[in-house]
């Protein structure tokens, strides 16, 4: 009864009530915001840094992977336990430690919640820039974990430009904090190693973040196109300008659909694809930028170009983008969404392919997107129910994945490795490039107990491989 | 298609359970901060979508809906508030109904089986209901509940500090058909409501006067009866069916252009009567426009426009968006319309207003802990306004604040939006 013991000494280290171990608690703990389902044996919920130390041991000693999870939004897997054992959820640690406006950074514990970060400082007119579209749900550690970006990226990059310094729980329980609370830091930027390594390096305890101050002026646009080809044209043409807009987001006529069906904000329905442009800075720049804006959307055919005339409208136009991914529950029960970049002068190409790969795979594909970084979100929709079904949305997930590597692109922007993907970046990386990575995780989790099986192709296994625990999708295992 | 281990338990899938909302969810997550309980607790299987990933996998057999699943399903407010955060529109609360249909009444078999008598015995009859409100009345008026006070454990104490005063008299209009003041508007048909009628006499008598004074001619059948709000949330169907037939009856035929509820969580459930009664073919039709009929007396009263411009009140008041009310019925500008139409009257936002106070039906009776963790935020909160009154315009809610009152503070008085509108109308500079 090895299990048994375990339990009983991780409810003394955290809790009674934050260890679970019945079937009907962990299971819900088996999927994340993608569709994939493993269940773990365990999850237990610490309090502070201590607590996460004493678990680490515990389980090491008795050679369960453990899987770190924030609050479960992430769309690549990168939460679910692929090989079961122990889920160690940061959801309790969600106290943000300090703010220090003058030097413009914030000390939180991983579970804070992307949003409440810039709730704490919006007054004093500052804000954390990575905004992914989960940011009222998804946590700071995720974020870390898989370097996550946001429609804001374009202009303020992705999580690692704003991570200054982290503390982290190596895998013999160790406490080291890594980077600092200076931009820049002697030495090898292991801090940097940290954000986006997706959980199998260590669990983040602290995060000391950058806090950007808001800008003068903001102008949101939504330039509404009767055909897709007019609105890629247009973000080509935009960024070929030299205007750098703080986001620059497409919609296709199926996403908007789906979010005016869920949580209406006033999209128009008969439209092939909106842009939602976003300019900011000092006012006259602003103003000026979002006047050669709206000239290259009309030029381009659009039919209107809608500007927020206050900050209401302005927030309302971003909740339906925010909420596009969510939304996707009122067209299908379920979807499955890439993560795919293009440079942005092969969209207009790219989103012809993809179209193409609907048809021909006879599925629907909803494009939620931020195209100014040539990052797209196809969501294949699909019933998990229907016989077969699922074996043709993965191969269409993979043609579209090919095409972004074929067109000099990436198989993820910001979504992660995960589990989802793992299958797939032998498309990216070489035998060598892959060794050469397992290497540097070997030196902060020699034995690969940190969120096993994730990242790459081949599974890195710790303990017995739990197989039979599954309840994964076949195909997007190697 | 997938491999799965849960194939290999005999659990069988469960029918009942397999309910068209289920397959809404993406699993997104963008409901988990929006739900009081994971706010607390940070558990997923405390949250919305943890819920209904139980519901589902009830449903496809791969778990029981054993006392386990129950006590999940259980701590939950049905508040709703998850249903405003869902980007997919996941009727939540449907998925709960449905599930706590299966479980029945929560609790252990004492409190379930007393339960099951009230919802199944008392609460269907007016009679029985007014019977034991004068008991109570005796109770705390004769001495006897000072002595049980001093007798009880403390446990039970606590309980019965929540029981609200009796008033005098309770709602007995003096006639079915009480006539509009001044010129004719609306024919309007009001639910006396049970817990209303007999605890807040005042505010249905302050909500037929202001219905009245902006014109209406306000009906009220005797032949209606408890709307069947508390059997739906608590697992009991049944006799909620027959309630909601019976309020059917007495309501729909009668020529009115409304059916004005002051009750929020009356209201929300009236307004569900098409979805309660889909199965009945004898009713879903009558369900449906009487679903259609039923408004909220802010909802109403706002979009009929106020007829006689309301007086003067200096005072500093917070709203507490009832949560069967901004989530339940997406009413939240409307109340908000009325109090800035009372002049001198001003409004201060408190934070997390539409997060639920903790008192949810019985809620407060069988989850005690978590209740109270609620009801001292919301206390918090309302005291960071500095308001003099939080207005609250459903009972469950001003029962629940009134004692949050007593127990925490701030010394705020808790009124009813309907409360304040009718004193507005009582002051000198009214054009009423």
């Amino acid at each position: 009864m090895r299990r048994a013991a375990l339990i009983n000494e991780l409810k003394q280290i955290v809790g009674e009530r934050y260890v679970l171990s019945e079937k009907e608690d962990v299971i819900v703990y088996e999927q994340d915001g993608s569709i994939l389902q493993v269940m773990p044996e365990i999850v237990v919920l610490p309090g502070n840094v201590e607590q996460v130390s004493a678990v680490v041991r515990a389980a090491r000693r008795e050679n369960i992977p453990i899987v770190p999870r924030g609050s479960g939004t992430g769309l690549a897997g990168g939460a679910v336990p692929a090989e079961g054992g122990v889920v160690l959820s940061l959801a309790r640690m969600n106290r943000i430690l300090d703010i220090d406006l003058e030097n413009r950074v914030a000390i939180v514990e991983p579970g804070v919640i992307n949003l409440d970060i810039t709730k704490a400082v919006a007054k004093h007119g500052f804000f954390y820039g990575p905004d992914p579209s989960s940011q009222a749900a998804c946590s700071i550690g995720g974020n870390v974990a898989n370097n996550s970006g946001g429609p804001h990226t374009l202009a303020y990059g992705v999580t690692t430009n704003h991570v200054l310094g982290v503390e982290a729980v190596l895998s013999d329980g160790r406490v080291v904090r890594l980077g600092g609370s200076v931009p820049d830091t002697p030495g090898y930027d292991l801090c940097g190693i940290f954000v986006g390594s997706e959980g199998t390096m260590g669990i983040v305890t602290k995060v000391e973040v950058r806090l950007m101050r808001a800008r003068e002026a903001v102008r949101t646009l939504l330039a509404i196109f009767d055909r897709m080809d007019s609105a890629t044209r247009t973000v080509v043409e935009i960024t070929a300008a030299g205007i750098i807009p703080a986001a620059l987001e497409m919609m296709d006529r199926l996403t908007i659909e789906a979010v005016e069906k869920g949580n209406p904000v006033g999209y128009p329905g008969d439209a092939a694809a909106v842009l939602l442009i976003e300019l900011e800075g000092v006012r006259e720049h602003t103003e000026q930028a979002a006047t050669l804006v709206q000239a290259i959307c009309s030029r381009n055919g659009a039919r209107e170009v809608r500007v927020a005339q206050s900050e209401a409208e302005r927030q309302l136009l971003w909740k339906g983008r925010k909420e596009a991914f969510g939304s996707m529950g009122v067209l299908a029960p379920n979807y499955y969404v890439q993560d795919g970049v293009v440079p942005r002068s092969r969209l207009p190409e790219i989103m012809r392919e993809v179209a193409e790969i609907s048809g021909r795979f006879s599925l629907r594909i909803a494009n939620v997107f931020h195209a100014g970084d040539g990052n797209l979100h196809p969501n294949i929709l699909f019933d998990m129910r229907t016989p077969g079904e699922l074996d043709r949305v993965i191969e269409a997930g993979a043609a579209i994945l090919k095409a972004c590597v074929a067109a000099g692109g990436s198989i993820t922007g910001e979504h992660g490795i995960g589990l989802e993907k793992k299958a797939y970046i032998g498309l990216m990386f070489s035998e060598e490039d892959l060794e050469a990575m397992a290497r540097v995780r070997s030196a902060f989790d020699p034995d690969s107990c940190f969120n096993p099986a994730k990242l790459f192709p081949t599974p890195i296994t710790c303990g017995e491989i739990r197989r039979n625990q599954a309840n994964l999708p076949a195909g997007l295992w190697i | 298609m997938t491999q799965t281990a849960d194939s290999l338990t005999s659990n069988k899938p469960n029918a009942a359970l397999d309910i068209p909302e289920l397959y809404q969810c993406v699993h997104c997550g963008l409901c988990l901060n929006s739900c009081p309980t994971y706010r607390v607790l940070h558990l997923e299987p405390e949250s919305p979508r943890g819920r209904i990933h139980l519901v589902r996998a009830a449903a496809e057999g791969r778990i029981e809906p054993n006392e386990r699943f129950a006590d999940h399903l259980y701590l939950c407010l049905m508040c709703r508030a998850c249903e405003t955060a869902c980007p997919s529109g996941v009727h939540y609360g449907r998925i709960a109904e449905a599930a706590r249909e299966i479980l029945g009444p929560p609790g252990p078999p004492l409190a379930r089986a007393i339960e099951k008598f009230a919802f199944t015995q008392l609460l269907p009859s007016p009679r029985i209901l007014r019977m034991i409100a004068r008991l109570l009345r005796f109770y705390q008026r004769s001495g006897v509940q000072r002595l049980v006070r001093r007798l009880l454990p403390a446990g039970l104490q606590e309980m019965e500090a929540m029981l609200p005063p009796i008033p005098e008299r309770f709602f007995q209009p003096p006639s079915e058909l009480l006539p509009a003041i001044g010129e004719r508007r609306a024919r309007v048909a009001m639910l006396s409501g049970c817990v209303m009628s007999l605890l807040f006499t005042d505010i249905n008598e302050a909500t037929v006067r202001v219905l009245r004074r902006n014109g209406c001619d306000v009906l009220i059948p005797s032949a209606q009866g408890c709307c069947g709000a508390l059997n739906i949330h608590n697992g009991e169907t049944k006799m909620a069916k027959v309630m909601a037939r019976r309020n059917i009856d007495a309501f729909l035929d009668i020529g009115v252009g409304a059916i004005v509820v002051n009750a929020a969580g009356c209201g929300a459930a009236m307004k569900e009567y098409g979805h309660l009664l889909r199965d009945d073919p004898a009713y879903r039709e009558k369900a449906q426009r009487f679903g259609q009929l039923v408004k909220d007396a802010s909802e109403f009263l706002a979009g009929l426009g106020l007829f006689h411009p309301p007086g003067r009140i200096e005072m500093t008041v917070t709203y507490q968006d009832p949560c069967h009310l901004a989530h339940g019925q997406k009413v939240r500008a409307q109340p908000r319309t009325l109090l800035a139409a009372i002049p001198g009257l001003r409004l201060v936002e408190m934070n997390g207003s539409d997060r639920c106070c903790g008192s949810a039906g019985i809620y407060n009776l069988t989850q005690p802990e978590m209740s109270q963790e609620l009801l001292t935020e919301k206390m918090a909160s309302v005291a960071e306004t500095a308001a003099e009154a939080v207005v609250a315009p459903n009972p469950g809610c001003m029962l629940q604040l009134r004692y949050g009152v007593r127990r925490h503070g701030p010394h705020v008085k808790v009124l009813h939006l309907m409360d304040l509108l009718d004193q507005s109308y009582k002051a000198p500079d009214s054009g009423a």
